[in-house]
């Protein structure tokens, strides 16, 4: 096993995870800017992921979809908010409809990723975010309308803590 | 996934249960702070009976959570989305071991390759 540590934090809703991989730094870098590589590992194995579209510069996508086993498709993004190879990425990773538009209803997470040289390998640091507001819309789409939109402000403000 | 997990009826008590000024008001209260419903029901011009009853509602919704200390029901905000979000950071931990396995896998078929120059571009 390659995962030295997890830690989930509940109330912040992160989730950090700390990777030690026998391969050098540029390696690892690879996996995530390679699209070739990174469809070999992003998805399960039972939902593949295909890489579609990638420009791994800040303010651009990668956008991509897992087909299952019925050959269903999921399309999902990244909008890459900054990246500085082969050691630092930060993304917004969020689900699309089949047309690839961004889904509005389901949650979206903030990733950075790190890496560095440790003990002859490499350190992988990845901290990810749930987005506690497009939480809230979720289920304000879900047409509870007003009542709800007034306790998101509290909800924010405690989910932010 | 997140969003199929509410049923109808489990929507319509959410919706029920926030469409109202005081019950929003109470959450609000609860958010930081464990309150009794007989401190709540200080804080409104209607009696005991009536906030037990906002109490109960926001309860039934699953957006609060009681509990009894001594002679007191102390009552805490539980918002739905931070429950279901725990499921969601559940299923995205998951998500990543396989990840970080898959990762490594691929790193050393890497090695593999390359120590064994014969073998270079027949990875799948």
């Amino acid at each position: 096993m390659s995962v030295t540590s997890i830690d989930k934090d509940y109330d912040k809703l992160t989730l950090t995870l700390i990777a030690d991989f026998a391969a050098p730094v540029e390696r690892v870098w690879e996996l995530w800017a390679d699209p070739r590589k990174l469809e070999r590992w992003w998805g399960p194995p039972t939902y593949p992921a295909t890489v579609d579209g990638h420009d791994l510069t800040p303010g651009g996508e990668i956008t991509y979809f897992m087909t299952g086993p019925e050959g269903d498709k999921h399309r999902g993004w990244w909008r890459i908010t900054s990246v500085t190879p082969p050691t630092s990425l930060e993304f917004t990773d969020g689900f699309a409809d089949q047309d690839g538009v961004p889904s509005a209803e389901m949650p979206t997470t903030a990733v950075r990723v790190r890496l560095s040289e440790h003990e002859g390998g490499t350190r992988m640091e990845m901290y990810s975010a749930f987005d506690s507001r497009e939480q809230m819309e979720q289920l304000v789409n879900m047409g509870m309308a007003e009542g709800l939109r007034l306790a998101v402000g509290q909800m924010d403000a405690l989910l932010a803590d | 996934m997140v969003v199929d997990d509410l049923t109808d009826e489990a929507v319509d008590r959410l919706f029920h249960a926030l469409a109202d000024a005081t019950r929003r008001d109470i959450l609000r209260r609860c958010v930081r702070d464990e309150l009794s419903v007989s401190r709540l029901a200080d804080a409104y011009p209607m009696s005991f009976a009536a906030v037990q009853k906002h109490v109960a509602v926001l309860e039934k919704a699953g957006l609060i959570t009681k509990q009894r200390r001594g002679r007191e029901q102390l009552v805490r905000t539980d918002p739905e989305a931070v429950r279901r979000a725990r499921l969601a950071l559940d299923e995205l931990e998951s998500a990543w071991r396989g990840r970080v396995d898959r990762m490594s896998r691929l790193l050393a078929e890497d090695l593999i390759a390359e120590e064994n120059p014969t073998t270079k571009g027949q990875e799948p």
